[in-house]
């Protein structure tokens, strides 16, 4: 089985200050893992890590093509949502019906919600097509209704063969592995 | 990816204040002849460079949205995670900034030209030095624009770096317009070429550099 995201004692330094050291971590098809630790202990660091956007100071990541959704939507705010998220490519239309905002695709991105907007960035990622998510604090203002949609979705996801790693404080539904930081 | 990028800058780009700019350049213009008094002789002499410096002034206008938006809201990032390298993002948003901004300072100069008592042959010869500068002048725009980004008050830091930087051009770009020494074209369009070939890479530096 080839992992879809290996750590190979990764050591990742910000602003002077050590995150975390000899980091190892594999994620094969199918798995999601879930990291927990306080504000600060470095968990959008390994994320961003994860996606390239920050570099590891020693050790190797290795990724397969992979999405990211974070705090940041990135959807143009005078586009209409489905528009918006057109712009990313894939097939948003399946993705958007899972996460209940097939009918705000007319609506400018500037008028939505916080968790309407959270809903569009996770359609965003998940319509990308590719089997490994990031996902930085996906919870994040979502409802109820919210939740149980993405549960869904990251189930669905890994039953074809997916991998998720996200970093949250909430615990989301299904099997997760935990890794903890700042210990 | 990168067409994909400029036309979505050049919709972004045309659907909000794209004029603001060309107004500006005309209404720096329009003052002239209040300020040095409207005797078309001096206006004449004054004209093509009263023209670029209001070009000049008019390119800082827009820096404050070239970059940071897309930065705060995480559009670079992914285009980056879709292996857009941030070389290549500068240079689509160079393009596409130019496009927005070249051709609508082209047509403000010719009444401008007018507001100045212009000849013919002078606006000709300001016009070709106007559109040469302008690449140059893009370019520096958004390279300026990506190393501000993410400071606070990063449209006046901005004003600061570009004007200095832009001095060759004026220099170049003034005296062409004005009938000077015949090699000031080919030296103006030389500064331009080295800015658009050096500012994506420059950019493309200051957005990884904006990341850590």
């Amino acid at each position: 089985m080839t992992a879809l995201l290996r750590f190979d004692g990764v050591t990742l330094r910000r602003g002077g200050r050590l995150l975390f050291e000899d980091l190892d971590l594999a994620l094969g098809p199918g798995e999601a893992l879930r990291i927990v630790g306080p504000n600060g202990s470095g968990k959008s660091s390994l994320i961003r890590l994860a996606a390239g956007l920050l570099r590891e100071e020693r050790g190797q990541v290795d990724r397969a093509p992979f999405t990211l959704a974070d705090d940041q939507a990135a959807l143009d705010r005078e586009l209409p949502l489905g528009r918006a998220i057109g712009f990313w490519g894939g097939s948003p239309g399946p993705a958007m019906e899972k996460l209940g905002i097939s009918h705000l695709a007319d609506v400018p991105v500037r008028l939505l919600s916080s968790g309407q907007l959270k809903r569009a960035t996770l359609a965003r990622a998940a319509a990308s097509g590719t089997f490994l998510w990031l996902l930085d604090e996906p919870l994040n203002a979502l409802d109820s209704d919210g939740v149980e949609r993405l549960s869904n979705l990251v189930t669905e996801h890994r039953a074809s063969g997916g991998a998720v790693l996200a970093a949250s404080h909430q615990s989301l539904a299904g099997d997760w592995r935990g890794l903890e930081l700042g210990e | 990816m990168i067409a994909a990028l400029i036309a979505r800058d050049v919709h972004r780009g045309s659907t909000g204040a794209t004029w603001i700019p060309a107004a500006f350049f005309l209404l720096v213009v329009a003052l002239i002849p209040f300020a040095v008094g409207p005797d078309a002789e001096v206006l004449q002499r004054v004209g093509p460079g009263v023209l670029w410096i209001a070009a000049l002034t008019s390119a800082l206008l827009p820096i404050e949205r070239l970059i940071e938006p897309d930065r705060a809201d995480g559009v670079l990032d992914q285009l980056a995670v879709r292996g857009m390298a941030e070389e290549s993002m500068a240079f689509a948003k160079i393009i596409a900034h130019w496009l927005t901004f070249g051709p609508l300072l082209l047509i403000a100069a010719i009444p401008g030209s007018a507001l100045l008592a212009m000849s013919g042959e002078s606006l000709v010869r300001t016009e070709i030095a106007l559109a040469v500068g302008s690449v140059g002048l893009a370019s520096l725009a958004v390279a300026v624009a990506a190393v501000t980004s993410g400071f606070a008050r990063s449209g006046s830091l901005a004003s600061l770096l570009l004007l200095p930087l832009a001095i060759p051009l004026l220099i170049f770009g003034a005296a062409a317009s004005a009938g000077g020494h015949p090699s000031a074209l080919p030296l103006e369009a030389a500064v331009s070429l080295l800015l658009i070939a050096g500012a994506p890479f420059v950019a493309g530096a200051a957005i990884r550099a904006a990341r850590t």
